[in-house]
């Protein structure tokens, strides 16, 4: 009787889920899609706990108590540490799959070797490939962001890194191969645990060498191989649920990690194995360039005077927590009748859609973030750029030098606008150790410093101005 | 329903075809709905994604409540924390960042979003 009502609520769970990802369309109703997600969920695991096969119900309210307890303060982390945590609960999807995959395959070894199919092992094996390399990958850029300190922040690079990878990975699917043609030879359950290992060394050496600013793209990666992996355990489980909800995460990671890629001029390959570190000492010489720098008071000055400005955030603007003082900044600009819109470009930050989630934070409304496609035409009547913690994304570099490692790469136009600003904490170059001609052209005045003190100076100036005078 | 010899796998062939039309069916859905969503909300639906692809927590609960061996038992024990983590956290901070979305010109208005406007 309960087990009949079980198809029903996976149908209706299903039918949640993609109403939760459609009502995400739109800022106004995306609140709406969470309550959907939640009640999908909630009937699922009520109906599948009900399910007769289940008669042990201690450990299950352990687990499910566990999770609560380890969920709800990660669901507490400070956005600028949203990232990290996205990564880890990667981690911990990837782990899920993997473990199913494990005990599923040694339950029919020992109690239903004819349950070991042909199809059903190809379906073992790469849940338990992906699971585990989504595992150990998820865990180490979570590390990278985190900045854990034993975690190698840039890109680790070794000579012939590529051929031994993929050497390994297919040393992994042969042994599934074998596996699949005798799950239950006598050497089997010994070879499963090896392609385990593999799997997770891989996960490790796969994100090693990857640079902070692709991380945008390799977050939503490892986010459409948890995709995959909980696909890959809806097959070994033959559950349609698992198979529906796997493939909408992981369509979702590969639309986001296309629209990455693509705002980095990039494809899949060149981001996974291409070493952006290496590309570094491409020019040396040539230092004679010379940075202007503009006091706090002259800047003032100038946003002041201005009737647009256009503010384009980066990763410094999270590192330096300076997105409540850009707030202030804003509203002393709005306060003078001064229009400012924000431009963000896809790969700002390290994260898909980072920025909008910080300045949303910041109280800032979302209908003056403007994507970076929408911006770029007002850019010639824009009279202040201000950069804050941006560099590789206003890079004029990415339109003019065949030779730069970011050419081609679609950017921001800061370097069209009438006037720019852009705060910088060091006068070393960025990231990727790639000049920016932005910072030496004629219009370009720099404050240097931290992004958060040299907008709260910036906002004491302004707030000053108005006030005592 | 025929009853194995295995208790929740009765299904002793299978359905490897319709699976597969399963999956490809829900792979164009999920492409098409993804397509349209903002991209204001990349970040939150990441997050919601990630707690939908959570469900994977089913699997689990079969597997650490069945009368199946203690080790696997324990395997699926530690799947079901690491699923149930992912739905709680995931949930939670997928609303927690969409609260913080609003329109408006709301200078020194700092209402903690209250009003939830649903039907």
């Amino acid at each position: 009787m309960i087990s009949g009502l079980v198809p029903l609520a996976y149908i209706i769970a299903t039918a949640l889920f993609v109403f939760a990802l459609h009502w995400m369309n739109a800022p106004a109703t995306a609140r709406r899609g969470v309550y959907a997600g939640v009640a999908g969920m909630v009937i699922a695991i009520l109906a599948t706990w009900a399910e007769p096969v289940v008669v042990h119900h201690l450990w299950i309210v352990l687990a499910i108590a566990g999770g609560f307890a380890v969920g709800i303060p990660l669901s507490r982390v400070p956005l600028t540490a949203v990232p990290q945590r996205t990564a880890l609960s990667h981690a911990f999807g990837g782990l899920a799959a993997g473990l199913v995959g494990t005990a599923k395959y040694y339950l029919w070894l020992s109690e239903g070797p004819e349950n070991l199919t042909a199809f059903r092992m190809v379906a073992i094996i790469v849940e338990i490939i992906l699971g585990f390399l989504t595992f150990t990958g998820s865990l180490m850029a979570a590390g990278k962001l985190q900045e854990v300190k034993w975690v190698p922040q840039r890109p680790v690079t070794y000579p012939l890194q590529n051929v031994s990878n993929i050497a390994l990975l297919l040393v992994a699917a042969a042994a599934g191969i074998a596996l699949t043609i005798h799950p239950t030879a006598s050497w089997a359950p010994q070879v499963f645990p090896a392609i385990i290992v593999i799997a997770l060394l891989f996960g490790v050496l796969l994100i090693i060498p990857i640079g902070g600013a692709d991380m945008p793209t390799v977050i939503a990666i490892l986010n459409a191989y948890a995709g995959l992996s909980a696909v890959a355990m809806g097959f070994v489980l033959d559950n349609k649920l698992l198979i529906t909800a796997g493939a909408l995460d992981g369509s979702s990671g590969l639309i986001l990690a296309i629209i990455m890629c693509k705002a980095m001029n990039r494809s899949f390959a060149n981001v996974l194995f291409g070493a952006f570190g290496q590309v570094q000492q491409l020019k040396a010489g040539g230092e004679a360039k010379a940075y202007k720098s503009e006091t706090i008071e002259g800047g003032a000055q100038v946003l002041e005077q201005a009737s647009s400005v256009v503010i384009i955030p980066g990763y410094g603007m999270a590192v330096a927590q300076a997105q409540h003082k850009v707030r202030e900044l804003y509203d002393q600009l709005k306060k003078r009748g001064i229009g400012v819109k924000f431009a963000i470009h896809p790969v700002a930050g390290r994260m898909p859609g980072h920025m909008n989630v910080l300045l949303a934070e910041a109280d800032i409304p979302y209908t003056d973030l403007v994507e970076m496609d929408e911006i770029n035409p007002d850019m010639p009547q824009t009279d202040v750029a201000l950069v804050v913690g941006a560099n590789d994304v206003v890079n004029p570099a990415a339109r003019t030098d065949k030779s730069s490692p970011i050419f081609g790469m679609p950017i921001i136009d800061a370097d069209k606008a009438r006037t720019v600003f852009a705060i910088k904490r060091s006068k070393n170059p960025g990231f990727a150790g790639i000049d920016n001609e932005l910072y030496f052209s004629d219009k370009t005045w720099m404050l240097f410093g931290d992004a958060r003190n040299v907008i709260g100076e910036l906002v004491k100036q302004l707030s000053g101005g108005s006030g005592m005078h | 329903m025929a009853d194995g010899p295995y208790p929740g796998h009765t299904v002793q062939t299978s359905d490897f075809w319709s699976q597969l039309f399963v999956f490809v069916l829900a792979s164009f859905i999920g492409l098409g709905v993804i397509r349209r969503v903002s991209r204001l909300l990349h970040t939150p639906l990441m997050s919601i994604t990630n707690a939908i692809s959570a469900i994977a927590v089913v699997g689990s609960i079969i597997v650490t409540g069945a009368d199946y061996p203690t080790p696997i038992r324990i395997l699926g024990a530690i799947a079901l924390f690491a699923s149930m983590t992912n739905i709680v956290s995931g949930f939670l901070i997928t609303d927690r960042m969409l609260k913080m979305f609003k329109t408006g010109p709301t200078p020194g208005a700092n209402v903690p979003a209250k009003r939830d406007g649903h039907p």
